[in-house]
């Protein structure tokens, strides 16, 4: 008796769990499409690369670029702000890393891991916060404490290699792939 | 309370009906014969005001859907379109973006009233986290609403609130492409929010199906905090509370009418009729004024992480308030030391607002803003855990008094206010 109840239960729970898997494979299949519907297409993810032309920028200037839309900042680094740059004890940094795609991910953040040409500082304008982009610090209009850039949202302090030294911002602003091409042009991506 | 159904169909179709789908019986009985205390006040007549905002909201909304479009491109003109071409369509979109601001005033002034009278308290915990969950809806449909012109401020509070997943650590930056369906906030970002901005209005809808609901089982709570114990103690609800709730409602109106018709930009930050620019973030940004106390809790904590779960502890901890408070007490008229710490948060929330709304580095009389924040948001946690907690077990609350009806009538006052 105990056998014929045992094999019933066996059956039906055979069936219970093989229904109710097949189930949970239709809604997941269903539930996939919908979700990744949402994800960047096709055609945001075909990578672009945008050329710059250099030429025209003056020591102590930056431009700001749009590339895969969002701004990419290429500044031109007088004498003094590369040896500001560069005299920062890195184990001091908030962020002790290059943040350059270029470089190992455990680069250390020297400022010579974050640029190819001492001159010429390429990061992203994306504060590494929450996505605002910093106002550049000039002679005439200093912002921040460390003559690089301020995030107005909330305040992160950059200095003149990009890198974080104050704020809530988490990472030093990071370092895209680029090339130069010549003296006067870059590729950026 | 409520008792069984007075409801007595006339006509033989009501009857006829009533034996199929007792709609008018539920209406009779929910708005009509509703027994409702005696003594509620001015402050109980926002739950109906807010039930206006929403309608309000969803009317002008669907209107304005007729003539808006969801295009990076075409945003921003469309929606210049709607102001100067379509007929009152500055009337309607007027009355749709101030009444964003109407509604979240009236909200608040409905949470603080709950607070003040404890009517989050047992056994009305869920008609509290019912209502809890409303507010969450509300803030989300109004960020989705904000982008929605695609001026500067849409665009970058856009940005900033959607960078606000990236702090999740791992997942997080995947997180936050998901939301855009981009490498940034653009077009595909604009058109999921206009969707999502659509749609939670009726979520919304039914959420305050279920609040109110949860209300009619145990009735309304009122300002002596005391149950309810005989007839006496309460009226209909037609007409006693039918009548005062739109007596109110249209001073209301009158209120939100000025703003409409005299200030109709006074919510609106400048910047945002400047077309999105994503190369270009505005010097100071700020979110509407009804969300600068969480975004001052944001900037208030320097670390990203911290912040963000700082902010969605604010909101989320507003549900626990029926547990972390110990008194057995609802009403803060008879807790003598709770409604100073009451009228203290307040004040927190008043404060966080203002510093919310200064630029980051701004400073009052000297003192950094950030640590007036700071302290006025470790204020805000520490009244709905410590405070709440203690106070409850260590206050000595004033006499109640035996009954609504008592109090009210006057016999032997023993509510002393």
């Amino acid at each position: 008796m105990a056998g014929t109840i045992k094999d019933a239960g066996t059956r039906r729970d055979f069936l219970y769990v093989a229904s109710g898997a097949m189930g949970a494979v239709a809604v997941g299949a269903v539930a996939w499409p919908l979700i990744q519907q949402m994800n960047p297409s096709a055609a945001a993810l075909a990578l672009a690369t945008t050329e710059v032309d250099i030429s025209t920028i003056q020591p102590g200037q930056q431009v700001i670029i749009k590339h895969r839309g969002q701004p990419l900042f290429v500044r031109r680094r007088t004498p003094a702000e590369i040896d500001s740059a560069r005299k920062v004890n890195v184990a001091s940094l908030p962020d002790g890393l290059a943040r350059n795609a270029a470089k190992d991910a455990s680069a250390p953040a020297t400022d010579e891991n974050r640029v190819i040409r001492a001159e010429w500082l390429v990061v992203s304008g994306v504060c590494t916060h929450l996505g605002c982009t910093p106002a550049v610090s000039t002679p005439a209009v200093p912002q921040g404490a460390h003559g690089g850039w301020l995030c107005h949202c909330h305040g992160s302090d950059y200095d003149t290699s990009g890198r974080i030294r104050s704020g809530p911002a988490p990472e030093n602003l990071a370092v895209p792939v680029y090339s130069f091409m010549s003296d006067t042009r870059i590729q950026v991506g | 309370m409520s008792g069984p159904s007075t409801y007595d169909p006339k006509s033989g179709f009501a009857k006829w009906l009533d034996q199929r789908l007792p709609l008018p019986r539920l209406m009779h009985d929910t708005m009509v014969t509703f027994p409702t205390p005696r003594n509620l006040n001015f402050w109980y007549t926002f739950g109906g005001i807010l039930t206006f905002c929403l309608a309000v909201q969803i009317v002008t909304g669907i209107v304005l859907a007729m003539h808006y479009v969801a295009n990076a491109e075409l945003a921003f003109a469309s929606v210049e379109k709607i102001m100067r071409d379509v007929n009152y369509g500055w009337l309607i979109r007027y009355v749709h973006a101030n009444g964003a601001s109407m509604f979240f005033l009236a909200v608040y002034i409905h949470m603080f009233r709950g607070i003040y009278y404890g009517s989050y308290k047992a056994p009305r915990e869920v008609i509290w986290i019912l209502g809890v969950l409303i507010y969450l809806l509300m803030t989300a449909t109004a960020f989705f609403g904000y982008v929605l012109p695609w001026g500067q401020m849409s665009f970058w509070g856009a940005t900033v609130i959607t960078n606000l997943f990236s702090a999740i650590p791992v997942i997080g930056p995947g997180i936050a492409t998901w939301l855009w369906g981009d490498f940034a906030v653009g077009d595909p970002t604009l058109n999921r929010f206009f969707s999502l901005h659509y749609l939670l209005p009726f979520i919304i809808a039914g959420v305050v199906g279920l609040h109110i609901w949860a209300l009619h089982v145990p009735g309304n709570n009122n300002p002596l905090g005391i149950d309810v114990k005989s007839p006496q103690d309460t009226v209909p609800f037609h007409p006693y509370y039918t009548v005062k709730d739109a007596f109110y409602l249209v001073l209301f109106i009158i209120f939100f009418a000025c703003f409409v018709f005299f200030e109709p930009e006074f919510f609106n930050a400048p910047e945002n009729n400047i077309p999105a620019d994503p190369l270009v973030t505005p010097a100071h940004i700020v979110p509407e004024w009804y969300l600068l106390p969480f975004y001052a809790m944001l900037r208030s904590v320097p670390d990203k992480l911290l912040g963000v779960l700082v902010m969605g502890a604010a909101i989320i901890s507003l549900a626990v308030l029926p547990w972390t408070d110990t008194s057995r007490v609802r009403s803060c008229r008879f807790r003598p030391t709770m409604k100073w710490f009451f009228w203290f948060f307040v004040a927190a929330c008043l404060i966080l607002g203002y510093c919310g709304a200064q630029p980051v580095d701004a400073t009052l009389f000297g003192i950094p803003l950030v640590w007036v924040a700071r302290l006025a948001t470790l204020y805000y946690f520490a009244f709905i855990y410590p405070i709440m907690f203690f106070v409850g077990l260590f206050e000595t609350p004033k006499p109640l008094p035996a009954s609504i009806a008592q109090s009210v009538l006057g016999e032997k006052p023993a509510a002393a206010e």
